[in-house]
């Protein structure tokens, strides 16, 4: 039987990045805190670039506690959706049109988030990876870590459950 | 607690740059509780379908409330940093409305503050999300 030859490496670039794009762009919040995620194959890490406006205490001076926590939090929710899409983009389910035009299946709802201050955030550039421990039918569990520098000295970790969007039933 | 506690408490609010990004107002300090509210901004939106404001701004508002919490406790010496700190969302904020936060620093021992917050909005029977968190009480 003869194989399908595999798809041009640039329409399934294309595709994947066009799915990153809808997801990350369309959310006015991680824009404003200006977060960009950097992909490489399946796997996310999420960037957040210093700026005044995240400063918690001007003393110190140290990113925003509140800060942190929300940036662990988009990069978590973000990691969940991308593992979600990401069967569908391989498989060309969705389709570059309809990922252009923005139509996203619906998000996950955070049920709760924890987060555990290690360090104080310094005023640089930010980086953080997260991990889904848990991807069910209803719930899932998600992990995350954040650095600056140094990646063996992460300043934040956070741990959430989501409420995982109704699928179409098949 | 002291009126000029209050007042140094209010203005170290207001220095937060981000606190000012958010657009934070604390409308009440005092003795362990401090209230502040957050306009809705459409700039803090999470779901551009529904336009609710994201988690994170909420985490946020109640992260800075609870720290004004602690720092207006008359056993603190002021200065705190968030330990940890636990956000259970039961439910969307109303587009539209603003938030409120409300803090109370219950328990205070010499190294640590125990705090538990609430966010509201219009419909205050129904509360948007709960938190509890420690802080640091610092230098004494």
């Amino acid at each position: 039987m003869a194989r399908k030859p595999p798809e041009p490496m640039q329409d399934v670039k294309q595709r994947r990045d066009a799915a990153l794009r809808a997801l990350v762009g369309g959310v006015p919040y991680i824009q404003f805190l200006g977060i960009s995620f950097d992909r490489r194959g399946n796997e996310l890490t999420a960037l957040l670039p210093f700026d005044q406006k995240l400063i918690g205490n001007p003393f110190l001076p140290a990113i925003h506690g509140g800060v942190t926590a929300a940036f662990l939090e988009v990069s978590a929710i973000i990691e969940l959706s991308w593992s979600l899409l990401w069967e569908d983009i391989e498989s060309g389910a969705i389709s570059l049109e309809n990922l252009q035009a923005g139509t996203l299946p619906r998000l996950p709802k955070t049920i709760d988030f924890t987060v555990d201050y290690m360090r104080s955030g310094l005023p640089r550039d930010a980086y953080a990876r997260a991990r889904v421990t848990r991807s069910g039918r209803r719930y899932a569990s998600v992990q995350v870590e954040a650095w600056q520098d140094n990646h063996d000295r992460p300043f934040a970790h956070g741990a959430a459950h989501f409420l995982m969007p109704r699928r179409e039933s098949r | 607690m002291s009126e000029r506690k209050a007042q140094i408490a209010k203005q170290f609010i207001q220095a937060i740059p981000h606190a000012a990004a958010l657009r934070m107002e604390l409308t009440q300090i005092g003795d362990g509780k401090a209230e502040i509210c957050m306009p809705y901004d459409p700039q803090l939106v999470g779901d551009p379908k529904t336009g609710v404001i994201h988690g994170g701004a909420v985490s946020a508002l109640m992260d800075t409330c609870c720290g004004a919490a602690v720092m207006s406790h008359p056993e603190s010496p002021a200065a705190t940093a968030t330990i940890d700190l636990r956000i259970d969302y039961m439910r969307p904020a109303t587009p539209n409305q603003s938030i409120r936060a409300q803090a109370e620093c219950h328990h205070i021992t010499r190294s640590v503050a125990f705090v538990r917050a609430v966010a509201l909005d219009d419909d205050s029977d129904n509360p948007v999300a709960m938190a509890t968190g420690t802080f640091t009480v610092e230098g004494r």
